[in-house]
């Protein structure tokens, strides 16, 4: 995967994080690290949205990132797959590693970075001129997969680890947006997955979804850190507690405090991270 | 409480009752044109409107019988000659401005279109005879064909552009999030999402030029006879009924009329299966 990634891998950028950074507070032993993000900055225009973030992000667990509005959660989720550059006018400054290639090197296709992480949307969407099996296996048809055995095994394998094929395997025709809001979210969980990403960023995935539809969501990203790294953004604290293996506190594009959720929620080094998890504003 | 009536309740009543009144028959102004005109040609055109019509050619002045049967057809290669050209730039350019370029290049485009559809048509005529006809020393179905497929392009390019807009962010989204390239998630993702959109666009530019007679004037020429050779000249429905309406004899008139019903009828057609296409847009959104 990772020559996949990109034509000539610049190993000097990766020795050179590693040397310079602190890795991330661990919890009982040292994780490995899916994301190095070293000195991030991003403008829109003028703005600057993301101010100087260095954060490392565990393999093989959830990462939630809270904070008030506009403090740049999406905006740094969207960095770590490039997204972010669909809005015009956009710059980053600072590197992102994703297994030690460089997502921002100038030989490096951003669909490819996108193959890789895969991304759920805070509203779901799946495609409307498609059913439900076509939206699943749809980012493997337009990457050039033609095999249909491939593809229905993929089907329903990305199906059962999205939690919904008993739910839809007799009505794989139907559109996909016959479902319900929470099943609708969770084919967009199965279509991310049939691509066979490494990592899933998810920009508030249940806040459009009712307590159980979001419970169940909720099961689910405990399930797939197994197998995926995940980074979550989300607006409840209480589900920053549940799901996430670490917390990430932003704050006017700031990264104000970072380490395991326990920590963060239990004893909080910053006042502001404190104040916010409390409830004092934001 | 004050429930009761104010003093001025009779007249705000009939204030109410007068506006009413007014826009039921402004409304009726607009549609008794359509059904005069309808009307009109059912009564002059019908009974001319019969399977020779269909099927013969013209005859010679007080020969009885004839029909259009070339004009007829000719009209259709037109089109077809037309959508060759209109539909590929026209679409293409809508998805141009709706998906690329920068926004100040954009409005000046779209300033560019919509001044080319308030061209009149007869001067696509006249462009078309001075690039094409004078050139090729001959009017032929390829100048016709051209000068409508010219008319098309402005129109195919905005109603393109305003469905492809309509198409929500999310989807795009979702499909670059997969890792699919721009241009896949363009053609396979949005132009599918706003087909219906863009075909309606589409319908809606081939009737318009169906019924255009003035681009045809000196480019296509019209022909009373079968051709289908595409760099001859050749007939057409419009340039039919204008040859024989201006023409003094009354065996003709009845032929324009009975071919004003039939491209009147054709373009009606045409609208109506735009509405059934169009029907439970909102549901899905395109």
């Amino acid at each position: 995967m990772v020559n996949l990634l990109m034509a000539n891998p610049d190993p000097t950028v990766a020795e050179r994080v590693e040397r310079d950074t602190e890795p991330a507070p661990s919890p009982e032993h040292a994780p490995l690290y899916t994301f190095q993000v070293k000195n991030l900055s991003v403008w829109y225009g003028e703005k600057r949205a993301i101010d100087d973030v260095t954060l490392h992000i565990a393999s093989n667990a959830v990462t939630a990132i809270i904070g008030p509005s506009g403090c740049g959660k999406s905006t740094f989720l969207r960095c770590l797959n490039r997204m972010h550059e669909l809005v015009p006018k956009t710059r980053v400054e600072g590197t992102v590693l994703l297994q030690g290639d460089d997502l921002y090197s100038n030989s490096v296709d951003p669909a490819i970075v996108r193959r890789r992480v895969g991304m759920v949307f805070q509203k779901s969407n799946p495609f409307p001129t498609m059913s439900i099996g076509e939206n699943v296996v749809i980012g493997l048809r337009l990457n050039g997969v033609r095999n249909q055995k491939f593809l229905n095994e993929r089907l329903e394998k990305s199906l059962r680890m999205a939690a919904l094929w008993d739910e839809v395997k007799d009505d794989l025709h139907k559109p996909g947006t016959s479902l319900s809001g929470g099943q609708q979210q969770r084919l967009c969980i199965a279509r991310a997955l049939a691509v066979e990403p490494e990592v899933i960023l998810m920009d508030e995935p249940c806040s459009a979804l009712d307590p159980i539809a979001t419970a169940k969501i909720e099961e689910l990203i405990h399930e797939l850190k197994a197998q995926y790294t995940i980074v979550t953004v989300t607006h409840n604290m209480q589900q920053a507690g549940r799901v996430s293996d670490y917390t990430a506190f932003f704050y006017l594009g700031r990264l104000i405090e970072f380490g395991p959720t326990t920590k963060i929620f239990t004893n909080p080094s910053q006042r502001q991270t404190e104040d916010y998890i409390t409830g004092r504003f934001g | 409480m004050h429930l009761q009536r104010a003093d001025n309740h009779t007249w705000r009543k009939a204030k109410s009752g007068l506006a009413s009144t007014v826009a039921f028959f402004s409304a009726l102004l607009v549609i008794a044109p359509l059904g005069l005109v309808f009307f009109h040609l059912l009564v002059n055109g019908a009974s001319s409107v019969n399977w020779n019509f269909f099927t013969k050619l013209p005859t010679p002045v007080g020969v009885p019988g004839g029909g259009m049967v070339n004009a007829i057809v000719g009209s259709l290669e037109l089109l077809a000659l037309a959508a060759a050209i209109g539909i590929p730039v026209g679409v293409l350019g809508g998805v141009y401005l709706a998906e690329y370029g920068s926004a100040r290049v954009n409005s000046l485009l779209r300033f560019l279109a919509d001044v080319l559809n308030g061209v009149p048509s007869i001067t696509w005529g006249v462009v078309v005879y001075g690039l094409v006809v004078l050139r090729f020393k001959g009017f032929s179905a390829y100048a016709g064909g051209l000068a409508l497929g010219l008319i098309m392009i402005p129109l195919i390019i905005r109603t393109t552009e305003e469905v492809i807009l309509l198409v929500p962010n999310g989807y795009r989204e979702a499909a670059l999030a997969l890792g699919v390239s721009r241009w896949k998630t363009i053609v396979h993702i949005v132009m599918k999402t706003a087909s219906k959109g863009i075909i309606t666009g589409i319908l809606l530019a081939l009737a318009r030029v169906g019924g255009e007679t003035a681009p045809l004037l000196f480019t296509a020429f019209g022909n009373r006879f079968w051709n289908h050779n595409l760099s001859e000249p050749i007939a057409a429905l419009p340039l039919q009924i204008f040859t024989y309406a201006i023409s003094p004899y009354d065996d003709w008139h009845r032929q324009a009329w009975a071919g004003a019903l039939v491209l009147v009828t054709g373009i009606f057609c045409v609208n109506v299966l735009v509405r059934i296409l169009t029907r439970g847009r909102t549901a899905s959104i395109v």
